[in-house]
């Protein structure tokens, strides 16, 4: 169906150097492939560093797609340009890390200075660079297209990254043991590599113990990996912490064929950032893990989707890939056990809501990044409409040891409640930030003493738990146990692991500020309690902190609830759902913006 | 054909009428409205089950005619045990769904929804909209006076509440896109597109509250696909886009639909037969739609049955003096040449 | 079609079936509607496949373009035949049960091999193979034509060259299955309903029948003629040789609708006496001698039209005609009562109800049940018969009920307009979405789509004669010249042009075009005219 139809294309033709661009990803006209879509957008900006309409009209071409729509999937993506810009453009975070840490005021300093013609900046959300913040992130389009990171980085180090060809992280496995400070120690299993273990290379993957639960999952068979799975009691790393076992074993009975695997690596929360460095740092590990999915799970075909500002991750697992596919990890008959299983990656291009899982389909789809309301969950109507398993890059990781050490065993790690390993993502002002491995069950408090404590040994204001979703608890919560349990007791959630912590010195108004601006600029705009709710939690914040309210402050404290909770009753998806989460709980129990307003 | 002997007689007759091939009937299912138990076909939804037992479910975004697809939540009900609530048209009910259509959860949701709606866009030609903001005791006065347009991202004026406010579009004689009303419900973007003409002029461009319909980069309708079906505007239900020419009577004030009257007939262009209903005001159409539940166009037409009735009107009317019979070069003065 | 002329399915089974054959129609463009129906069907599985010289934006929903020169349709449905019989994929129970005729039929197509219907339709043979096995091998296949396949000299032959291919496959008297020809106006196919046709007296009850003519006389008590009359086409012959003399010319305008314009009006103007009644004074109008105005029948008057599906359906009246315009019917009672007879008062059910008695097809679709349906399909024989979704189920009845069908072979015949040095283009016509036949109706409104008439050409053909678009040319066929500007269309092969009628007053196109008539339906070739192409 797709590919026929009557097109109407008006407007300029593609130059030769932009056909060419298009033709390098999508070829001769090929009709039925609009998952090409977002490919070659992304070909023709890291090209031109923006999208010329006579490129769009020679995608549409090719495509068969209506000028409209690409215009539409075009519009949706920050990292994506309709208007023309300068080759280089840094997106320095301001986000709520890297602005507790001299972001904001990298970002003043450079409002006040002049760019080169060739470069700009931008202001950008989360980069997932928390662990060494403030962070910047380079992109350079032309025939030789570059991006890069500036950990750590200040408003000179920017400025010179417009004007000189800075050269990347070199060296592979430094700047990994800095974001990972247990690296080299015992009894890690999720990130025992990071940091050791050379991540570009596939015989040191093997020599510390790579794909031996590959080979361990050829034994026990399809139906014996999805019942270690579920015996191992495995809960989704993403936030949603659903059953994987479970997921997996009904898309492995799912009639209807081809079934997809999805590794879900748009890693956009604020505050996390555990996936970009397990893909960074041990990319084997994923792509085992999704090889031993797509088995369990009668999959062919595996994507990862993976987040667009993660340039380093995304080089690293094609590297992993290519290595797989040379040593028969991958293809046709993966290990001569009569397994067929590729893995195709796909880059986002700048957008929180595709993390949501029907919204990361719609986004491979070729379609703008919507959410789907659900029912029908993936498992039955996912990707291209089939049967789906779409996991977490964390989820996925704990995958190998479960094959290795046993279901059963696996639950002997952790609580009763909770089991397995578990990634946290330490930010803020602790002395040690970085990604920590630890079973469920340590106290908040022994989580952010493993990180050093508070680095400027002043009294804990607030946590947050979970990023930008999640919620805030005070410094009376810090012996809540970190386990799934113990954060709803706690009425707050682990999410995907983040825990963020500020001290006395910060205006926890200005956080929310910036999380209710988060939300506003993330929501797809489809439904209209997230739509219009954002931007309205966002304006009603912004007149508490004026001192202007609306009728008594009391009023407009009731109406952010009244806001809050229609967002999350009545929104399409998780985005909406936990927009207000985080601002409610800071509002309930932490005084985040005092009465008299803030001192202006 | 016409011509050959046998068909000087009439065919025979089939014994019995041809018909459709009978789809088994769906299985029935129990479910719970508000309290009354009920059994009714597991194929519908929850807002035809609702419908059905005469409760009022307001819908902005869903129409009988296109896909539902559940944007504008102002449907939302209640399922017991569920964490979030569902929108009554497109989830379909489910055997034992305890379903609440007046919960205070769902009274506050829709409310909130109205309220949204109302505080950011223009309602000022969407009865349907007005009517159930009041109902739900919407107040969008509690954000504020509306935001000068143009400043979402700076000049931000605290204690203003933002808006779709925009230049109206007028780039062709048949009709203007007045955004400023837009509430985003898809239903243009449906009709052009899969549901109904195919032709996908107009999209969703943009993401949040910067969402908007569009053509591809925003270009004026005749540089577009877009082939004047105008089944966008039959879908609308804000008068967003509208009719020009009623757009410039209601300018002029000269609109009035106590005095309309809706006939339905045929649509005079081709064979296939689409029922018009005219609407007309001091013996001149105004306005051109198809009822939802006419088999043949559900509602949609083309171009011509949409906007080609302006032949009938541009006759001039012969003078009340003059005879029915009148030789050719006496009539042309009187009689319109075409 | 079988007795009774209309389209065999409706327009919801499109939505159901899973293969469709449009043939000679840009439905896209000239039945959007329809078209909607198709997609729906396109959307659920069903395969396309177009047949049209051009590449029409109906092509471009098609999985198959079958882009054949102009008037080699016989050809092409022949090899179809042909294929289909060879790949043993005929319906054999079927034409055993139901038809007659079937080994002449094969003996007739056993010409059209592949290789020949490549040669003489220029599509290519795997193409035409496989839209024959396609239509052949679908559960449920239909064919949909319009003017591309009766706008030609042989007509009639190329309508019975695709009855064939459904008597050969079975497509025909089920659900999801038939033969349907897209009316082009929203009465054609009442006019045929009411007797409009030469033949033929209300209900398609033919007039050469003793019996049916006999009913007839009795209820109105007058003797109608036994023969059958002229057609259109037969109507212009005897004009030239002086045995037609008068006309009366009702909401039409064939100075500008006939082809070979210039004969057209030397016709019309040799005429003793002409009326026209028309809601316009149209061209036609302006040679008459008398010319009544009428109402639009469509919305300032009661009556029915009949549409492409058989579907009997009210017109209401919505506005009051404007100064002296009246309803046809009272306009025809009032001529009546001038020459003798009174009728009574008018009256649209009145009429309505009178033919209900005399047309068992129409017998059971009172006004009340045609406003409480939406209308109803004939034939409806009493008024508790729902009405025929799709026609001749009787031909899967067991025992069969009534007579078998007959193939009815026929040949190739190229068009008559040949191509020759001196007129070396083929021109072919039709019309766009926004625009409707010689204009009448379509040009008071302000469409954003209008450009004018224009010669639509290849851009090939530009670069051989030096055009360049926009440019105005001489246009000359054997009958006329026009200027018109030249516009390039990629969707035209090399040899084709295309010209529509819309813009009569501006480029006569009709000057062009030949009358060289179907001798059974008395239709012109208008699509099918030789032409050469200068530089001013």
């Amino acid at each position: 169906m797709d590919g026929i139809m009557d097109l109407h294309i008006h407007g300029p033709e593609a130059t030769e150097a932009e056909r060419a661009v298009v033709d390098a990803v999508v070829g001769e006209p090929a009709g039925d492939r609009r998952d090409l879509l977002l490919p070659a957008l992304h070909a023709v900006q890291s090209r031109f560093g923006w999208l010329p309409q006579g490129a769009l009209n020679c995608i549409c071409r090719r495509l068969h797609i209506p000028p409209a729509e690409v215009y539409g999937v075009a519009t949706f993506y920050h990292l994506l340009s309709l208007t023309p810009q300068p080759p280089t453009v840094v997106h320095v975070c301001d986000d709520i890390a890297c602005r507790i840490n001299g972001g904001a005021r990298i970002c003043e300093e450079l409002a006040g200075r002049e760019c080169p013609a060739h470069g700009g900046w931008k202001r950008s959300p989360c980069l997932g660079q928390c662990e060494r913040a403030p962070a910047a992130l380079v992109v350079r389009a032309g025939e030789s297209p570059n991006a890069f990171v500036l950990p750590r980085t200040t408003s000179g180090a920017i400025m010179a990254s417009l004007g000189s060809e800075e050269a990347r992280e070199n060296d592979r496995l430094e700047p990994l043991r800095r974001s990972a400070p247990q690296s080299g120690s015992p009894g890690l299993r999720l990130i025992r590599r990071i940091g050791q273990v050379d991540p570009e290379s596939l015989e040191a993957y093997r020599v510390s113990g790579g794909y031996a639960a590959l080979g361990r999952a050829f034994e026990l068979g399809r139906e014996g990996v999805v019942r270690e799975v579920i015996a191992s009691k495995l809960v989704g790393r993403g936030g949603a912490a659903f059953p994987t076992g479970r997921k997996w074993e009904a898309v492995a009975k799912a009639a209807v064929k081809p079934h997809y695997l999805v590794c879900n690596a748009d890693e956009s929360e604020p505050g996390a950032f555990k996936d970009r460095l397990l893909m960074e740092g041990d990319p084997f590990a994923v792509l085992e893990g999704m090889t031993i999915a797509g088995y369990a799970t009668g999959c062919e075909k595996g994507f990862i989707y993976l987040r667009g500002e993660y340039p380093l991750a995304a080089r690293r697992m094609a590297t992993a890939l290519a290595a797989g596919r040379a040593a028969g990890l991958l293809g046709s008959d993966i290990l001569g056990k009569n397994f067929a299983f590729d893995v195709e990656i796909r880059r986002g291009a700048g957008a929180y809501v595709c993390g949501e899982e029907t919204a990361l389909f719609n986004s491979i789809e070729g379609k703008r990044g919507e959410p789907r309301n659900k029912p029908p969950f993936p498992v039955e109507v996912g990707l291209f409409g089939k049967p789906t398993v779409i996991n977490n890059v964390e989820t996925l990781v704990n995958v190998p040891p479960i094959i290795l050490e046993g279901g059963a065993a696996y639950t002997g790690i952790g609580t009763a409640g909770s089991s397995g390993p578990k990634l946290f993502c330490l930010s803020g002002h602790v002395a040690q930030p970085g990604l920590y491995e630890v079973a469920f069950g340590p106290t908040l408090r022994e989580a952010i003493a493993l990180a050093g404590g508070v680095s400027s040994g002043r009294p804990i204001r607030a946590v947050l738990l979970g990023g930008a979703a999640g919620a805030f608890v005070g410094p009376d919560q810090l012996d809540m146990p970190l386990t799934l349990e113990g954060a709803r007791a706690a009425g707050a959630s682990l999410g995907s692991g983040v825990i963020m912590v500020f001290d006395d010195s910060v205006d926890l108004g200005d956080i929310l500020a910036r999380i209710a601006a988060f939300f506003r600029a993330e929501s797809c705009g489809q439904c209209v309690p997230c739509r219009v709710g954002a931007i309205r939690q966002e304006e009603l914040l912004a007149r508490l902190r004026a001192g202007k309210p609306i009728g008594s402050r009391r009023q407009e404290l009731a109406l952010l609830q009244e806001i809050g909770q229609a967002m999350r009753d009545a929104s399409i998806c998780g985005l909406g759902q936990t927009a207000s989460t985080a601002i409610e709980s800071a509002l309930a129990s932490l005084d985040p913006v005092p009465e008299q307003g803030r001192p202006s | 054909m016409s011509d050959q002997p046998m068909f000087t007689h009439p065919p025979p007759r089939a014994s019995r009428p041809p018909a459709a091939p009978l789809l088994p009937e769906p299985k029935l299912v129990d479910v719970v409205i508000d309290g009354h138990a009920d059994k009714v076909p597991e194929t519908w939804t929850i807002l035809e089950a609702c419908r059905h037992r005469g409760i009022d479910v307001p819908t902005l975004c869903y129409l009988e005619n296109l896909t539902p697809v559940n944007v504008c939540r102002v449907c939302v009900v209640e399922l017991a045990g569920a964490r979030v609530l569902a929108p009554a048209c497109s989830r379909r009910v489910e055997a034992g769904m305890d379903i609440r259509t007046d919960s205070p959860r769902v009274r506050l949701s829709r409310k909130m929804v109205l309220e949204f709606l109302a505080s950011s866009v223009d309602l000022s030609t969407a009865p349907e909209a007005q009517k159930y903001a009041a109902q739900y005791g919407a107040r969008p006065e509690r954000y504020g006076p509306p935001a000068a347009p143009g400043t979402l991202e700076t000049d931000r004026h605290v204690g203003t509440a933002q808006t779709v406010a925009q230049p109206v579009k007028i780039d062709n004689d048949l009709y203007v896109r007045d955004y400023a009303k837009c509430i985003l419900c898809y239903r243009c973007v449906q009709a052009c597109g899969s549901d109904a003409q195919n032709t996908f002029a107009i999209a969703v461009a943009g993401r949040g509250f910067d969402a908007r319909i569009s053509t591809e980069a925003d270009v004026p309708l005749p540089e577009s696909a877009c082939v004047y079906c105008g089944n966008c505007i039959g879908v609308c239900p804000t008068g967003a886009l509208m009719f020009k020419s009623e757009r410039d009577m209601r300018k002029t004030g000269e609109w009035d639909e106590s005095k309309q009257q809706k006939t339905d007939t045929i649509c005079p262009y081709c064979g296939v037969g689409c029922t018009l209903t005219l609407h007309v005001q001091d013996n001149r159409i105004v306005k051109v739609t198809s009822p939802l539940d006419a088999a043949i166009t559900q509602g949609h037409l083309c171009i011509k049955g949409r906007f080609g009735f302006e032949h009938v009107q541009q006759r001039e009317p012969a003078g009340a003096e003059s005879p029915d019979v009148k030789l050719p070069e006496g009539v042309s003065s009187r009689f319109k040449a075409r | 079609m079988f007795g009774a002329g209309g389209s065999t399915s409706s327009f919801r089974e499109t939505e159901d079936t899973d293969v469709v054959l449009l043939w000679g129609s840009n439905a896209r463009e000239t039945h959007p509607i329809f078209f909607h129906h198709l997609l729906k069907g396109i959307r659920r599985g069903a395969r396309l496949y177009v047949i049209d010289p051009r590449r029409t934006s109906s092509t471009q929903w098609a999985h198959g373009w079958l882009g054949l020169d102009v008037g080699s349709d016989i050809a092409l449905a022949n090899a179809v035949g042909r294929e289909i019989i060879a790949a043993g994929l005929a319906h054999r129970e079927f034409i055993d049960h139901a038809t007659t005729g079937f080994d002449t039929y094969r003996h007739g197509v056993e010409p059209y091999t592949l290789e020949y219907a490549e040669r003489e339709t220029g599509v290519p043979r795997s193409l035409i193979r496989e839209m024959a096995h396609a239509y052949a091998g679908a559960g449920k296949a239909m064919i949909c034509w319009t003017l591309g396949i009766t706008e030609h000299h042989n007509a009639v032959d190329n309508v019975l060259a695709l009855i064939n291919l459904a008597l050969l496959t079975g497509h025909i008297g089920r659900y999801g299955c038939g033969l349907n020809p897209l009316r082009g106006q929203n009465n054609v196919q009442g006019g045929g309903d009411m007797g409009a046709l030469p033949d033929r007296l209300p209900g398609f009850q033919h007039v050469e029948n003793d019996e049916l003519r006999a009913k007839f006389e009795r209820h109105w008590n007058v003797t109608i003629p036994p023969k059958r009359g002229w057609h259109l086409s037969a109507m212009f012959e005897a004009m030239e040789h002086k045995e037609l003399r008068a006309l009366y010319v009702i909401g039409e305008n064939p100075l500008q609708s006939e082809a070979d314009q210039a004969r057209t009006r030397r016709l019309l103007e040799g005429l003793d006496f002409m009326i026209a009644q028309d809601m316009f004074l149209t061209r036609t109008a302006e040679l008459a001698h008398v010319v009544f105005p009428a109402a639009a029948a469509w919305c300032e008057a009661e009556g029915t039209v009949t549409n492409s599906e058989r579907r009997v359906q009210l017109c209401r009246k919505a506005l009051a005609p404007p100064g002296s315009a009246r309803d046809d019917i009272a306009i025809l009672y009032d001529l009546a009562r001038r020459l003798g007879h009174d009728w009574g008062e008018p009256s649209a059910e009145g009429v309505w109800n009178e033919l209900r008695t005399l047309s068992p097809m129409h017998a059971g679709m009172s006004y009340a049940r045609l406003e409480a349906h939406n209308g109803l399909q004939w034939p409806c024989y009493d008024e508790n018969h729902p009405g025929e979704m799709f026609l001749h189920s009787r031909l899967w009845e067991r025992p069969l009920n009534g007579p078998r069908v007959a193939f009815q072979p026929v040949e190739h015949d190229p068009p008559v307009d040949r191509l020759t040095e001196e007129f070396p283009l083929r021109l072919t016509t039709g019309r766009r979405l926004d625009d409707f036949n010689t204009g009448v109706q379509t040009s008071g409104y302000r469409s954003p789509l209008r450009r004018g008439e224009s010669l639509d050409i290849s851009p090939e053909d530009a670069k051989r004669l030096g055009v360049r678009a926009g440019e105005v040319v001489r246009v000359s066929s054997r009958r006329g010249t026009v200027e018109v500007p030249v516009r390039l269309d990629d969707g035209l092969r090399p040899g084709l042009t295309f010209m529509t009628l819309h813009f009569p007053d501006d480029v006569a196109t009709n000057l062009l075009t030949i009358d060289a008539t179907d001798p059974k339906s008395g239709t012109a070739e208008f699509k099918a005219t030789a032409i050469r192409v200068e530089r001013r």
